[in-house]
Order: C-alpha cells, then sequence, then structure tokens
C-alpha cells in the first residue's frame, strides 16, 4: 500500500512568534528573534546571544498532574500542537475515537537533568526531587507527556537525531501513514532555550559573539558570518493519508512527497558534502521530482563557516542549472537545533500558500565558495509548487523532505 | 509550630499548589479522595512537608493517614520527634 500524505494542521510556538499569524509577519517582514542573555555570560558562555521566547504558563489550562511532568520543551510543543490540531480541526471527539499516532523530534531535556541533580547533591535525598523529575527528564519528554493528554493511541516515540531531529519525525510519520500503518500522526519538533543546554555546544566554540548587535549576528551563508545562535520552541505539524483527510473535509495545507536520508560516517561534527548529496538525491526520488522542479530549497546553513560551505557545496552539484532560490530562515530564528527540521518545514508551508519566500537576512556579500548559488536576501514574491527543506546534524545524520502544494 | 498553624500553611498549598477548592477541605474530610491522590501525588506531598515544615514522610506514615486532620496530627507529630 502507497497512499498520499498530506499535512492538514500546522502549529508554532518560536522565538518569531507564538504561533502561525505572529510567525507569519515575521517571515515576510524579515524580523530577528535574536537578543541577549546576560545569564549566560555570568555562567561562562563564550556567546550570551540566543533565540528570545517566554516560557507559557499553561495553569488553567492542563491539571497540575499534566504540569508537573512537562518540560521546557514540552511546555512549547504543547503550544504548537495545540494550534497544530485546532489548525486540523482535530478535537477532543476526534482524539478520543480514532487511533492516532505521534512522533517528536528532541535531543535533550538538559534543564530538567542539571535541577535535578543539583538538587540531589544538596539534599541527598532522591524522593524529594518530586514526580515529575523523571519525565522532565528523558529525551522523550515531549511525547510522553504529550501523548497522555492528548490520549495518543498508536505509535508513541521520540526521534533523537541530533539537529535533523525534527525533520526524520515527518519524515517517519510519512513513512507509516504511506505504509499504511497509521491514518494521523502528530508530529514536530520541540527545543529547549536555557543556560543548561548549549553550554557544551557554546564551548565547541561554534557560536556567533557578534554581541554587539544581536539581530544581526545570524547571517547564513555571508562571506562575515561567525557562527550559529542557539534557539528553539515548539512545532508541530499534523500529518494525514489524503482519504483521511478528504472523509473529514480538514483543510490541506500541503503534501508530503519525498523524504530522504543519509549518514556521513565519517567526523562526528563536521559535515560531508557527498553525504547531505545522497541524503537530497534519496529525497528526489522518493518524491518523483527533478531538481528543476524545486521551487525553493529552505537550507539548514546555520551561519557557521564550514557548514554553509559545504551545504552551498552539495546544493550547487545537484541544482548547478537552475538557479534555484536558497534562504536559510534560521537568519531570523537562529537555530532552532533538535526542532529546525519540523519548524522550517512549517515556514516553507507559509511560504507556499502565501507566495513568497522568507529572506535571508544579514546576507551582504557571499564569499567565492558560496557565490554560485542563488541566496535570496530579501522578502521575494514567488508562487511556490514544491520546496524542499534541509536538517543535517552531528554525528552526520541528514534529512531531506520535500513537500508540494496539494492537488486533488 | 502548632496544629493551628500547620494546618493554615498546609491548606493554602493544598488550594496553590494542588488546585483543591478551598471550601472542600474540611478537618473530617477524607484526604486522598478530596485530593484524587494518585501514587505520584504523594512524592509530591513528600516534597511539600520537607521544603515547608523541614521533616520527612514516608510512605507507611501516609497509612495511616484517613482525614485532613490526620495529616495535620502526622506533620505535628514529625515536626516534635
Amino acid at each position: 500500500m502507497r497512499r498520499r500524505v498530506v499535512i492538514t494542521g500546522v502549529g508554532i510556538y518560536s522565538c518569531i512568534g507564538n504561533n502561525i499569524q505572529e510567525v507569519t509577519k515575521s517571515l515576510m517582514d524579515g524580523k530577528s528573534g535574536i537578543g541577549y542573555d546576560p545569564e549566560r555570560k555570568e555562567m561562562g558562555y563564550r556567546s550570551a546571544l540566543t533565540g528570545i521566547l517566554d516560557i507559557p504558563n499553561l495553569k488553567g489550562d492542563l491539571s497540575r498532574r499534566q504540569r508537573v511532568s512537562l518540560a521546557e520543551e514540552a511546555i512549547y510543543a504543547y503550544v504548537s500542537t495545540k494550534e497544530a490540531l485546532d489548525s486540523a480541526k482535530i478535537d477532543d471527539n476526534f482524539l478520543d475515537n480514532n487511533i492516532i499516532g505521534m512522533i517528536f523530534g528532541n535531543d535533550s531535556s538538559a534543564k530538567a537533568v542539571m535541577e535535578s541533580i543539583d538538587k540531589i547533591r544538596i539534599k541527598k535525598d532522591t524522593t524529594l526531587l518530586g514526580s515529575g523529575s523523571i519525565f522532565q527528564s528523558m529525551n522523550s519528554t515531549v511525547t510522553m507527556n504529550l501523548s497522555t493528554i492528548f490520549r495518543i493511541k498508536g505509535i508513541n516515540f521520540t526521534i533523537s537525531a541530533a539537529c535533523s531531529s525534527g525533520g526524520h519525525s515527518i519524515g517517519t510519520a510519512y513513512n507509516l501513514i504511506k505504509s499504511g500503518m497509521q491514518d494521523t500522526i502528530i508530529c514536530g519538533g520541540a527545543q529547549e532555550v536555557n543556560p543548561h543546554a548549549f553550554g557544551s555546544f557554546d564551548g565547541l566554540g561554534v557560536f556567533s559573539i557578534n554581541e554587539n548587535e544581536p539581530e544581526k549576528a545570524s547571517k547564513p551563508f555571508d562571506k562575515e558570518r561567525d557562527g550559529l545562535i542557539p534557539s528553539g520552541g515548539g512545532a508541530t505539524l499534523i500529518l494525514e493519508s489524503l482519504d483521511s483527510a478528504l472523509e473529514r473535509k480538514a483543510p490541506i495545507l500541503a503534501e508530503v512527497v519525498g523524504y530522504g536520508f543519509s549518514s556521513n560516517g565519517k567526523h562526528i561534527s563536521a559535515p560531508d558534502v557527498d553525504g547531505q548529496v545522497r541524503s537530497i538525491d534519496m529525497a528526489l526520488k522518493n518524491a518523483g521530482v527533478s531538481p528543476a522542479e524545486i521551487d525553493y530549497i529552505n537550507a539548514h546553513a546555520t551561519s557557521t563557516p564550514l557548514g554553509d560551505e559545504c551545504e552551498a557545496a552539495a546544493i550547487y552539484s545537484i541544482f548547478k542549472d537552475f538557479n534555484t532560490p536558497v534562504s536559510s530562515t534560521k537568519s531570523m530564528t537562529g537555530h532552532e537545533c533538535w526542532m529546525s527540521g519540523a519548524s522550517e518545514i512549517i515556514y516553507s508551508i507559509i511560504m507556499m500558500q502565501n507566495n513568497f519566500i522568507a529572506p535571508n537576512i544579514n546576507f551582504n556579500k557571499a564569499d567565492e565558495s558560496l557565490s554560485k548559488i542563488n541566496i535570496i536576501a530579501k522578502p521575494f514574491k514567488k508562487e511556490l509548487n514544491t520546496i524542499m527543506s534541509n536538517s543535517f546534524g552531528f554525528g552526520g545524520t541528514n534529512s531531506n523532505l520535500i513537500i508540494k502544494k496539494y492537488e486533488s | 509550630m502548632n496544629l493551628s498553624k500547620i494546618s493554615k500553611i498546609t491548606n493554602e498549598v493544598l488550594v496553590e499548589e494542588f488546585e483543591v477548592e478551598k471550601g472542600l477541605i474540611i478537618g473530617k474530610a477524607n484526604f486522598r479522595e478530596t485530593l484524587d491522590l494518585d501514587s505520584l501525588d504523594y512524592v509530591d506531598l513528600v516534597v511539600f512537608v520537607e521544603e515547608n515544615f523541614g521533616v520527612k514522610l514516608t510512605a507507611e506514615d501516609f497509612q495511616k493517614v484517613v482525614t485532613f486532620d490526620d495529616f495535620y496530627n502526622l506533620i505535628s507529630i514529625k515536626i516534635n520527634e
């Protein structure tokens, strides 16, 4: 069985907006969500730059029992999932009477772990951590919590694949629905945003230190780029078989037509052109589309010198004859890490629905190695029928997704 | 600390943190049923008592608690041990 898979709902909570409407405006305006966090400097961070977002207060929305188990990233994912379900017109009755699945990408819950260990060291008594600590501390905190809150009865797990986690969650959900094993899956990615989460990443010296101009610091593909800026939030998509979507007259936002993946099998942190090309090739073949048909590429480009150069080479090797438009929304959001593969599909859907390409802000001048690809630096009006999104992670895990405007 | 103070602190936390309606907290009312406690909630009650009264309750201690008054008395006994 090979079924068509469509996206019927989206929800987002990020540093450029707390819902689809706000994020749409930010993408159109080229607005940055990056700021300066003084606590990081006090903790010894090399860079205090981060995506800035508030943690929603869910008191009154969820019970105490439900709230105490939610780690920061699960709170974000709850908010984005509520929006996605509303957007897909899925209500409590549908949740209770159907076998729905849940897959999220998440690769840390550092704050919950750090705070519990600190408390154990002081109290010398594990009981005093309280009942929620364990459920906050595991990488699967998002799916274990949201699956109980939303009464999920189908597939239920978390994918940990570094900065490709969100992309692989959508790809895996797509395959499960395509094969007929599930009809509907709530999928996406979540990423904590706190000083506990990024210390070891900062320690590698790969974060931008342009602290005087936070909003201009993330400059993927620009000649002056000096590193990424960590960020996060929650991004949720409702993937559904076309039959299911049509039967319940759900809004169809886009169709997932291709998923590709690969492992570099080389260095633990350095990107690899060959691995990325293999992943892109697989996605194109899986989708049955040619490179010429891709109207826009949402790049992984995080604003690191080596990563952007490598990705530009991979893109050029496949799309050199088509001058395909490319932008990195990380120029506005920073690197949403575990969530980015999912949030960037949502950003791409927003562009597809509103006929524009969100700009790669802060791109002023490419160096020679990047000048061959068509980077879109200003908001650009364009009809987008087919979009590819790249996600590449530590350990050489690569994910590529291709979505299309839905046609019956 | 006298029982009145213990019950005052306890009730405030139960209303604020455990989200129990104030009017339901009556000395002779059933503690577990009123609070709708599950096994995880007891862990959080241990934390609450330790943080507010500086004493540690055990699972065995809770076996003797039927009413809210029993709970206040248990804390009082533990404080005075």
